[in-house]
C-alpha cells in the first residue's frame, strides 16, 4: 500500500501516468491544461509539440498501434478539445488502444459558456470507449488507472480524461492503488474450448475452408497461431484490408486482402469459399459488399473478442467469443492433440493457388513507367522487412494494399474504419516513436498529406525521421475516380494544381525534399531516405488517370468485381 | 416485436444521455423509458420498451451490455413480468351524465379519480400499456384534455 502524499491534481496526473509506463506525450499546451504542462518540467515524460492537436491524437494514434500500449495526447479546452475529436473517433472506428487528456474550464465555470468551454465529454462519448471528468484532484489518480486498463484490454479503444482546471490546481492527499473496480467492464472471457472444437470438426468437414483474418488478429498479434493453424489445416487466408498483414503475404496460402478494392485473386476464393474462419473482423460495408449475398452462401465461424460483434452484421453458425489470440492457441493444442495435420493439397487448395498465379501473371497493370504497382512494388523491394507502413487515405491507400506486400505480421496500419484522411504522417511519427530503429513510411497521396503536413515541424524539430511516400496526382484521386466512375467524368472539386511544391515545402520545415520522376530516380531516393537522419519527403508525380483497379462497386457484391481492361 | 428492457446501471451523472445516445446512434427507438434508483442508491434501473425484430433486439442487448456504465442488462418475458405503466388523464365533462360515466370507466379499468371540477375530471391509471390504450379508446368520446404518462415499470416474476 503506498503511503498518502499530497500534491495537485496536475500532479497526481503526470505521477499516475508515470506509473503506467508512459514515455512522452503528444500535445499542445493552451490555457486550460498549463498546470498539466508546467509538470512537464518536474518529471521525465517527453513532451512531443504537434501543430495541430488532430495530428497529436494520430500519433498518440499510431503509438498505441505499434506499441500496443496507449498513446496519450494532450490538448487545451475549446477548440484544442475539438480539434482532437477526428483523433479520437479515428481510433475509435480502428480499436486504437489511446488516452486523450483535455483541459476544461475550472468546474464552477462549466455549463457557463466560459471561454474556450466547450462539452467534450457530451460531444466525445459516442467515439471514446470511456469519457471521465473528475470533478475533485482526488480523483485523479483511479481515473488514470481505469483510464489505462480500459483503453488497453479487450477490444482496445480511445479513453478521454476532461480535467477541469481547478481539479489540475488543487491540492489533495493522493493514493495511488493499484486495485480498482469496474463492475461494468468485463473485457476477459475463459477459451471457448466447445466452440473451438465446433469450429475445428466444421473447418474439417468444408470441402472450401477459407481464414478471413481481421484487424483483431493484429490488434492481439495472433501471427504465430493464425499461421499454426493455416498450416496445420491448409486452409488460404484472405484477409480484411485492417487485417492486411496478420499473415506473410508472402505466404503460399496467402490471397491477400478483400473488399472493395481486394486483390482479385482474395474475391474470388472468398466468394467460391463454403465455410469461413473469422478472426477479428466485424464484416465491414467494405470488406464484404452486400451482407446477404455474403451469408448465403457461406457457414461462419465468427471469433471476436467483442460479443457486440457477433451477428451485428453477419450471423455466424458458430461464435466463439473471446481474445482471437487465446481461443486460436486452443485450437492450436487440439489440433495438437488430436493429431489432425493436413499435408496433401486438397482439391480446393489447388485450385487456391492456381487461381492466385493466374492474377499475379495476368492482372493488368497502369502501363505507364510510373504506374503505382511499379512504384510500390519498388518501395516493398527495398524497404527491410521489419519496416512499418501507415498509409493516408484515399487511391494510394487502395494501391499498397493491392502492390504493397505484408512480409512481417503487424507492420502495416491504416485508417481503415472511419477513413482519415491525414492520419498517416502523423501515425507514422508515433509508430516511429514506439519503434525507433526500423524505417517508417508513411504512404500517402497529396490530397490527404495536405491536410497534417504540419507535422513535418515536429519530425523535424523532435528528430522523428520518418519518410512521406507522397504519390502524387494533384487530384483527390479516389473522389476522381468516383467522378470518372459513376458521374460521367463530370469532375469537381478533386483539381489540386500542384500545390504545393512539396520538395520546397519539406525543406522549408528543414526536412528533406526528393522528386522522383523515374524508376532510377525512386530507386535513389528510397535508399538516401533509408539513410537519412532527417524527414524525408519523396514525392512521385503520377499520372492522375490512373484508377484502382480491381473495383467492387458499393452496394454489390464480391463477384462483381470491374477488373482492369 | 415489442421488447421491454431492464438496465441497471451506476447511479451516476450522465448516463441517460449516454444510454438514449446509444438508441439514436444505433438506429433503435425508444417507445418509452423510465428512470428511478434501487433500494440501492448506487444503483438506478432504467426500463426501456422499443421494437424492432428479434435480430434488432438482440444486437441492442449486446451493445447495451457492452456500456461500461451498465451493470446487468435484460431482455424481459413479458408474459413472465409484471409491468405496468403510470397515466393520468384529464377528461371534458360535457353534461351531467358524463362525471358518473367516467367514474364507471375509471372504476373498470382500477383507476383513481382526482381534481373533479364543473368540466373536467382526472383519472389516475396504472396499468399495462395495452389497457391504457383501450382505457383512452373509451375515454375519446368524451374529450381527452390532456395526458401524461409514465413509461414502463417492470420486474421479472419470480421463478420464471
Amino acid at each position: 500500500m503506498n503511503k498518502m502524499e499530497t500534491m495537485t491534481g496536475a500532479k497526481a496526473l503526470m505521477t499516475a501516468m508515470e506509473k503506467e509506463g508512459v514515455k512522452q506525450v503528444f500535445g499542445l499546451p493552451g490555457g486550460a491544461n498549463l498546470p498539466m504542462y508546467d509538470e512537464f518540467n518536474r518529471c521525465d515524460i517527453r513532451h512531443i509539440l504537434v501543430r495541430h492537436e488532430q495530428s497529436a491524437a494520430h500519433m498518440a494514434d499510431g503509438f498505441g498501434r505499434v506499441s500496443r500500449k496507449p498513446g496519450v495526447c494532450f490538448a487545451t479546452s475549446g477548440p484544442g478539445a475539438t480539434n482532437i475529436l477526428t483523433g479520437i473517433a479515428t481510433a475509435q472506428a480502428d480499436s486504437a488502444p489511446m488516452i486523450a487528456v483535455t483541459g476544461q474550464v475550472a468546474v464552477n465555470m462549466i455549463g457557463k459558456d466560459a471561454f474556450q468551454e466547450s462539452d467534450i465529454i457530451g460531444m466525445a462519448n459516442p467515439v471514446v470507449k470511456y469519457a471521465f471528468q473528475p470533478r475533485s484532484a482526488g480523483e485523479i489518480p483511479e481515473v488514470v488507472k481505469k483510464g489505462f486498463f480500459i483503453a488497453e484490454t479487450g477490444r482496445p479503444g480511445p479513453v478521454l480524461i476532461d480535467v477541469p482546471k481547478d481539479v489540475q490546481t488543487n491540492e489533495a492527499p493522493m493514493e495511488f492503488l493499484d486495485e480498482f473496480k469496474i463492475q461494468g467492464y468485463h473485457p476477459w472471457a475463459d477459451p471457448d474450448i466447445v466452440n473451438v472444437e465446433r469450429a475445428i470438426d466444421m473447418l474439417l468437414h468444408a470441402e472450401k475452408p477459407i481464414i478471413l483474418a481481421g484487424g483483431g488478429a493484429i490488434i492481439s498479434s495472433a501471427f504465430a497461431e493464425l499461421q499454426a493453424v493455416a498450416e496445420t489445416l491448409m486452409l488460404p487466408v484472405v484477409s480484411t484490408f485492417k487485417g492486411k498483414g496478420a499473415f506473410p503475404e508472402t505466404h503460399p496460402l496467402s490471397l491477400g486482402p478483400i473488399g472493395m478494392h481486394g486483390h482479385a485473386e482474395a474475391n474470388k476464393m472468398m466468394t467460391e469459399a463454403d465455410c469461413v474462419l473469422a478472426i477479428g473482423t466485424r464484416f465491414s460495408d467494405r470488406s464484404v459488399g452486400t451482407f446477404e449475398a455474403f451469408e448465403k452462401r457461406l457457414k461462419i465461424i465468427h471469433m471476436d473478442v467483442d460479443p457486440a460483434e457477433i451477428g451485428k452484421n453477419q450471423n455466424a453458425q458458430i461464435a466463439v467469443v473471446g481474445d482471437v489470440k487465446v481461443n486460436l492457441r486452443v485450437m492450436v493444442k487440439l489440433l495438437l492433440q488430436k493429431a489432425i495435420k493436413k499435408t496433401d493439397e486438397s482439391p480446393w487448395v489447388k485450385h487456391v493457388k492456381e487461381t492466385k498465379a493466374y492474377w499475379k501473371e495476368n492482372l493488368k497493370i497502369h502501363p505507364g513507367k510510373m504506374g503505382a504497382a511499379k512504384i510500390l512494388r519498388k518501395l516493398r523491394e527495398l524497404l527491410p522487412k521489419e519496416s512499418i507502413v501507415t498509409t493516408e487515405v484515399g487511391q494510394h491507400q487502395m494501391w499498397a494494399s493491392l502492390f504493397y506486400d505484408v512480409i512481417q505480421p503487424g507492420t502495416f496500419f491504416s485508417s481503415t474504419g472511419l477513413g482519415t484522411m491525414g492520419w498517416g504522417f502523423p501515425a507514422a511519427i508515433g509508430a516511429k516513436v514506439a519503434k525507433p530503429d526500423v524505417p517508417v513510411v508513411d504512404i500517402a497521396g497529396d490530397g490527404s498529406f495536405s491536410m497534417t503536413e504540419n507535422s513535418l515541424a515536429t519530425a523535424v524539430l523532435e528528430d522523428i525521421p520518418v519518410i512521406v511516400f507522397v504519390l502524387n496526382n494533384s487530384t483527390l484521386g479516389m473522389v476522381a475516380q468516383w467522378q470518372r466512375t459513376f458521374y460521367d467524368r463530370r469532375m469537381t472539386g478533386v483539381e489540386q494544381h500542384s500545390c504545393p511544391d512539396y520538395v520546397k515545402l519539406a525543406e522549408s520545415y528543414g526536412a528533406q525534399g526528393i522528386r522522383a520522376q523515374s524508376m532510377d530516380e525512386l530507386d535513389k531516393a528510397i535508399k538516401n531516405a533509408l539513410s537519412s537522419d532527417v524527414a524525408t519527403v519523396i514525392d512521385i508525380p503520377i499520372d492522375p488517370e490512373e484508377d484502382v483497379l480491381p473495383f467492387v462497386a458499393p452496394g454489390t457484391s464480391l463477384s462483381d468485381m470491374i477488373l482492369p481492361s | 416485436m415489442w421488447a421491454i428492457l431492464s438496465i441497471l446501471v451506476e447511479n451516476k451523472p450522465g448516463i441517460l444521455f449516454k444510454v438514449t445516445h446509444l438508441f439514436r446512434a444505433r438506429n433503435f427507438n425508444i417507445d418509452s423509458i423510465s428512470v428511478g434508483t434501487t433500494d440501492n442508491p448506487d444503483y438506478s434501473k432504467m426500463t426501456i420498451t422499443t421494437y424492432g425484430d428479434e435480430k434488432q433486439i438482440r444486437q441492442v442487448v449486446k451493445q447495451l451490455d457492452k456500456m461500461i456504465d451498465t451493470v446487468k442488462v435484460e431482455h424481459l418475458d413479458e408474459h413472465k413480468t409484471v409491468f405496468r405503466e403510470l397515466s393520468i388523464f384529464k377528461i371534458k365533462l360535457s353534461n351531467a351524465n358524463d362525471s358518473m360515466e367516467v367514474n364507471k370507466l375509471a372504476n373498470a379499468y382500477g383507476g383513481k379519480v382526482h381534481d373533479v371540477k364543473k368540466d373536467s375530471i382526472m383519472v389516475e391509471l396504472t396499468a399495462t400499456s395495452d389497457q391504457i390504450k383501450a382505457f383512452e379508446e373509451l375515454a375519446k368520446p368524451f374529450g381527452i384534455l390532456d395526458v401524461a404518462r409514465t413509461g414502463v415499470a417492470a420486474l421479472q416474476r419470480s421463478g420464471a
